[in-house]
């Protein structure tokens, strides 16, 4: 290290970082494979990336496929499973024993097996996308507001103070509804009519992303802001700028690598929650567009019937928990790898 | 500490009026009105009931309007009578303005679905049963959190450490979306040991209160544990051991104490936390709160109905924040409170 530091100013800043980078890394990768809680996330995790990517191929029937005759039908083992389902031919038995579904079929005689597999690309992809509009957004408006300083960052404060106050479900609901007129009302030719085919296109999941971008870049703000501040006065930015490199640059190659961890980790935490909202909206109906499916509005079917055919909501419910429960444990061990200092702390 | 409680009291009424105004926007903006039914309503139809509900006036004034009736008090006169145009939710009689008159104040406006109810009625119906919901949640959150983090803190890496924090951490992975269908199939529909259904005596606040307030106590619990873990290392405990003070002396008075100032914070975001749950709660247990009918008012885009329920559920949660700031600036001495 010594010797390239003569070579030239900004070479040293350059590789003084990648080699500090790699072996934090590598450090916290061993630190998170230790963590058996952890690993048990993951691998719960790339499981049902494993579903999702491969659905068509899984799926016993396609999502939308209804079979009238087999309406309601559960297969013997959910019978067991759930006392309250009494199969025809016993005393008061009404449900209909049907063994071509493995998780029984739902009102519209839909495998709800194959609805699970693919209502796990939903709350899959609001898992990824949420946090990367939430980052790309609050991340650049924390960047601007930190660095530049002064009014700009008054201003973007001032925002995000009022979005903090804003019940965030209250908003989404209310974009929302905003973003989803009732169909026929919109003329075609009209922004607003190519946003909602957009939207139609991608199965309703479009104005879900805006919806939590909108909503959720204000904690990431406020968190690469206060990073930010912490960061701009170390020597090797005061150092950067004395040697005249551009204010882009600074931000982009001394700033974002050194404040990135925790924010991260802090994006990494918040998944649980991005994936409950999409639940939730579908939950009340301003979720995805149906037929596809996705567990939010599976439960929000089910819950109607849970004492008659408890199976239609309490498997999708046990799915959505699986997923969120892998997340949380994810989340808790990244945190504790990245920054062992933050251990046993709370979000 | 007065001037810091004013200006908090100021920016909360800027946060409010700023809610106001892109709740009506929001509203308004959308293509597709309260009168737009399946099957059409003649165009003559229409503009009568536009002008019945004062909706053909340019939006400002209709925002000024509504907002006018909602925040600026009156007094009436014996006279007065209620309407469907004026119904007001806080009434309070005034013997020294005369006999008779009233300070009446917050008229929501009628709904527009139910054109026999005003949204004043729907709210003095629903609000108290929403209330009743989160309080009891609230109460259990704090009841069981709190306890279970401070014995786990206390017994920190014994077996009962551990299981209550694996209890918590899988706690915190069960919102009320997922609790709730469980908690009402267990009890209700398997064991019938609760109602499954409805609203009235204690046995029905039961499922629905857990059912909201289970995700919330593990969240509490781990936070009280961090949070009194750390207080347990630092100097004035052990200074306050030192002294000789007695082990219950040390836990109840200076480590708890000062443990739960974090926990006090999250109670804001919790309240918050809590009206999303209710939402679904009252939807799956057929309770007939305010969250439903804000669900209900959304896809009916009756304005006076979501406009009301927004803004009350926005004030509780701005009040709620309030509050927690003051309490925390109270608790804290080291926090400065300009």
């Amino acid at each position: 290290m010594a010797t390239q530091t003569q070579s030239s100013e900004a070479n040293v800043i350059r590789l003084g970082e990648r080699v500090q980078g790699e072996s934090l890394l590598r450090s916290s990768m061993r630190r998170l494979l230790n963590n058996r809680m952890a690993v048990f996330g993951l691998i719960v995790i790339i499981g049902f990336i494993l579903i999702a990517l491969f659905a068509d191929f899984i799926a016993p029937y396609d999502y939308a496929k209804q079979t009238l005759s087999a309406a309601n039908s559960a297969p013997t083992w959910v019978t067991r499973v759930f006392p309250s389902m009494i199969p025809v031919g016993e005393e008061r038995g009404f449900v209909k024993v049907n063994e071509d579904y493995a998780f029984g079929a739902d009102h519209l005689g839909r495998d709800i097996l194959s609805r699970l597999i693919y209502g796990s690309r939903v709350s899959l992809l609001v898992a990824i996308v949420g946090p990367i509009v939430a980052l790309s957004v609050g991340l650049t408006l924390g960047l601007i507001a930190g660095y530049v300083g002064g009014r700009v960052d008054n201003f973007i404060m001032r925002v995000t103070d009022i979005m903090y106050a804003f019940p965030t479900l209250l908003f989404i609901i209310l974009l929302m509804a905003f973003f989803r007129p009732s169909t026929g009302q919109l003329e075609p030719g009209t922004l607003a009519y190519s946003l909602n085919r957009f939207d139609a296109s991608t199965g309703g999941m479009f104005f879900i992303f805006v919806g939590i971008g909108i909503t959720s870049w204000t904690q990431m703000a406020r968190l690469t802001r206060g990073q930010v501040l912490s960061v701009r006065e170390q020597e090797y930015v005061v150092a950067a700028r004395a040697l005249g490199v551009k204010d882009r640059a600074i931000m982009l190659r001394h700033v974002l690598p050194n404040i990135l961890g925790p924010i991260i980790v802090a994006e990494t935490l918040t998944i649980p929650a991005y994936v409950s909202t999409e639940a939730f909206l579908s939950f009340i109906g301003l979720g995805v567009n149906p037929p596809m499916p996705s567990w939010g509005s599976m439960i929000s079917e089910g819950a109607s019937v849970i004492s008659t055919y408890p199976n239609q909501a309490i498997f999708p419910a046990m799915f959505l928990f699986f997923f969120i429960f892998a997340f949380n444990f994810l989340g808790d061990g990244l945190r504790d790898a990245l920054d062992p200092r933050m251990r046993g702390a709370e979000k | 500490m007065g001037r810091f409680i004013a200006r908090r009291i100021l920016w909360m009424l800027v946060v409010l009026f700023a809610i106001s105004v892109v709740t009506f926007a929001l509203m308004r903006l959308v293509p597709g009105g309260p009168f737009n039914t399946e099957r059409g309503i003649p165009e003559a139809v229409k503009r009568n009931l536009e002008r019945r509900y004062n909706m053909d006036a340019p939006i400002v004034v209709q925002y000024l309007d509504y907002m006018g009736g909602l925040v600026i008090p009156r007094v009436t006169d014996p006279e007065w009578k209620q309407s469907q145009q004026e119904h007001y939710l806080i009434n309070i009689e005034t013997p020294f303005f005369g006999a008779g008159t009233a300070l009446r104040w917050m008229n929501f406006g009628p709904s527009l679905n139910s054109p026999n109810r005003t949204v004043t009625s729907i709210i003095e119906d629903s609000l108290p049963i929403s209330f009743e919901l989160g309080a009891a949640a609230l109460i259990i959150a704090l009841m069981i959190g709190i306890p279970v983090g401070t014995i786990a803190a206390l017994r920190q890496n014994t077996i009962v450490d551990y299981m209550s924090m694996a209890i918590a951490v899988t706690g915190v992975s069960i919102p009320s979306i997922v609790s709730a269908p469980l908690l009402k199939y267990i009890f209700a529909v398997q064991l019938k040991v609760l109602p499954p259904n409805g609203w009235g005596g204690i046995e029905y606040v039961i499922l629905p209160a857990f059912a909201l307030g289970f995700i919330q106590s593990a969240l509490i619990a781990r936070l009280t544990r961090a949070s009194l873990l750390q207080v347990l290392r630092e100097d004035y405990i052990r200074t306050a051991r030192a002294k000789g003070l007695s082990e219950r002396v040390v836990i109840s008075i200076h480590a708890l104490k000062n443990s739960l100032i974090p926990v006090v914070t999250v109670i804001g975001p919790l309240a918050a936390a809590l009206l999303t749950g209710t939402f679904v709660v009252e939807t799956i247990f057929g309770i007939p709160g305010l969250g439903r009918s804000f669900v209900a008012s959304i896809g009916n885009r009756d304005y006076p109905l979501i406009m009301g329920t927004v803004l009350l559920f926005a004030s509780f949660v701005v009040i709620g924040n309030l509050l927690v700031d003051i309490a925390y600036a109270a608790l804290d001495p080291r926090i400065r409170y300009d």
